[in-house]
């Protein structure tokens, strides 16, 4: 019995797998799944199936850089796509139905399954990743804008209309900036989703903080939980940052009544209420 | 506590037999398990009905319940119905608890009793349950086994015996890219002809593990380009991918379509199939129920295996039936 452990031991250094010529070790015995998380995200250690070093801040930082690339891509192609076709819908004030439900059904289709559909399409890789969490980035940010050019006072537009301004110059000038504020809270809502879906990517060959989370053979719990940890506060950092720059682009006039439309007009009641006592 | 959680999963298990077997209709009610249709009975088993004799029904058995567990794929689903309808048969009250998600959640529902029994590969149970790394699993079947039923015994779970077949890694391409390679045999050879142009295809789980993606450098000096997917054999049948890693038991694999090639360096730890009972269920068993258990599994060889998943994958039947089907074909159930 002993010979054959010996042997095992032989070809295990053979091939290289042997713990003692990989840099690092396996991790320290059971101290409650949490820490050992924690552990995971800020240290090396040695895989749970052994033969390669897994977790610590470089692999973690190279697979979130990843992550956010393809997670930035999707959300910029969303805006680029669902902020015009929102404006225009809302301010001719038709196809309600369609952004309506494009809302609606595109919440339901599963990314997992889009992810396999597209493959025949796209085939395997970044596209394929990119073009379903776009999908699922597409809808609140459409919903969102076509509400919010919609919530636009009409009385503003008809103003606008009334000293000349041009149908594209109501949409630029007066429905845009008076809207961004609803829109912003699409995209941050989208943010959140894609920025969480793309632990999916690796099913088509694209790493992100998902390859920890897919891989728990190599990874073990402390690998799921880190990285679940990892990707749960990079979600909260771009809520919060998409959250500054919504304030940052939002004029400074429109700050108070566009930041949130019936509850903070409360607040500041005193100026709407001139207004709205002159409307008819 | 305990109570809810058994609750809570017994309604789960019988959420996932109702809407998995709607179609079979009928309950578990006991009985002999023959549900199933004409049309199968018709296609000859390829591991012939030569080793199976009728499974005796013994009524003291009656008393004794038995709940055997599978996790949540194709061939687990069939193994757990196999043994539990031939326990039935033997007998046996059965409950099911199938799909039961991965090995850590099996694993653990046997250790809390919860389960009585259920089917676990021994290399799997080694790396994954006994922290055994992966190059250091005994590559001979015997010896794995051997080591995995000395190990489960302090969790008071005996490992019964192995079955012959075993659901390892395979690599697998097209007849066209068998042709265009050469027609390799080993996988020594396909090495040698695929280089590192050639892409091989498996779960994300493969990239960093050293009986996988990691092995075929360590061990056959050898780095293709590896396309992390969920997608297999219709990678392969897709243009996505030259070759993939499949299982050797893949109902895929049954079909001609595909092309193997022999692991001659012992790369991939032995992943037998072992039924892994608490030895409190051992007692309930009896030396008549572990035979029973046995016996079923006797005539799954890998073309066997091979073709009972196929019948899931391919044919689209359900799991229940394709067990029922089997253990009539081999003769244990009329």
């Amino acid at each position: 019995m002993s010979a054959v452990l010996a042997q095992a031991d032989d070809l295990a250094q053979a091939l290289g797998g042997g713990s003692s010529s990989l840099g690092c070790t396996p991790a320290p015995a059971d101290r409650g799944a949490f820490l050992d998380a924690l552990d995971f995200v800020v240290s090396e250690r040695e895989s749970i199936s052994g033969g390669v070093c897994i977790g610590g801040p470089g692999e973690l930082l190279h697979l979130a850089g990843s992550h956010m690339l393809v997670s930035a891509i999707a959300i910029a192609v969303a805006v680029i796509v669902s902020v015009p076709l929102g404006l225009w819908l809302g301010h001719k004030g038709r196809g309600e139905f369609l952004a309506v439900s494009v809302s609606n059904v595109g919440r339901a289709v599963p990314s997992l399954a889009l992810l396999a559909f597209f493959v025949a399409f796209v085939g395997i890789g970044f596209t394929n990743v990119v073009l379903v969490l776009t999908l699922l980035a597409i809808p609140p940010i459409l919903t969102n804008t076509y509400v919010g050019v919609r919530q636009v006072d009409r009385e503003s537009v008809d103003a606008a209309r009334g000293v000349g301004l041009s149908e594209g110059q109501i949409v630029r000038r007066i429905e845009l900036p008076m809207s961004l504020s609803t829109i912003f809270g699409g995209i941050r809502t989208s943010a959140v989703a894609v920025v969480a879906t793309a632990t999916i990517a690796p099913l088509a060959n694209v790493q992100s903080l998902g390859n920890p989370i897919l891989e728990p053979q190599t990874y073990g719990q402390a690998g799921q939980l880190g990285a679940a940890i990892v990707v749960a506060l990079i979600t909260l950092a771009t809520d919060l940052g998409l959250g500054v720059v919504q304030r940052l682009v939002t004029p400074e006039g429109l700050k108070r009544t566009a930041h949130s439309s019936t509850t903070k007009r409360k607040r500041f009641s005193t100026i709407p209420v001139l207004r709205r006592t002159q409307t008819p | 506590m305990k109570t809810s959680i058994r609750a809570l999963l017994a309604i789960l298990a019988a959420l996932a037999l109702t809407v998995g077997l709607a179609a079979c209709g009928g309950d578990d009610d006991g009985g002999s398990g023959s549900s199933g249709g004409d049309n199968a009975s018709t296609q000859a088993s390829d591991g012939g009905s030569a080793g199976g004799t009728l499974i005796k029904r013994d009524e003291a058995n009656a008393s004794k319940t038995i709940t055997v567990g599978s996790k949540n794929f194709a061939e687990q689903y069939i193994l757990g119905e196999m043994y539990a309808q031939a326990l039935e048969a033997g007998g046996f009250k059965v409950k099911k608890q199938l799909d039961l998600g991965s090995e850590q959640v099996a694993f653990k529902a046997l250790k809390d009793g919860r389960i009585d029994a259920y089917p676990e590969y021994t290399g799997t149970a080694l790396t994954s349950f006994y922290r055994v790394k992966t190059d250091d699993v005994p590559r001979d079947p015997q010896k794995s086994y051997d080591e995995l039923a000395e190990k489960v015994k302090a969790d008071k779970i005996t490992a019964l015996p192995q079955t012959a077949f075993q659901n390892t890694y395979v690599i697998a391409a097209t007849k066209a890219e068998d042709d265009k390679l050469g027609n390799p045999k080993t996988m020594t050879e396909l090495a040698a002809k695929a280089g590192s142009k050639t892409s091989i295809s498996g779960f994300p789980e493969c990239r960093q593990r050293t009986d996988c993606l990691l092995g075929l450098k360590n061990v056959y000096g050898w780095t293709p380009k590896f396309i992390s997917s969920q997608g297999q054999y219709e990678d392969l049948d897709q243009g996505q991918s030259d070759l993939t890693f499949g299982f050797s038991t893949d109902g895929a694999l049954s079909t001609d379509k595909y092309v193997t090639y022999e692991d001659d360096k012992q790369l991939f730890p032995p992943y037998y199939v072992t039924f892994l009972t608490r030895d409190a269920a051992i007692e309930k068993l009896g030396d008549a129920g572990q035979q029973i258990i046995q016996d079923v599994q006797k005539p799954l060889t890998e073309e066997v295996m091979q073709e009972l998943n196929s019948r899931v994958a391919i044919d689209k039947q359900e799991p229940r039936k394709v067990a029922a089907d089997y253990l009539r074909e081999a003769g244990f159930v009329k």
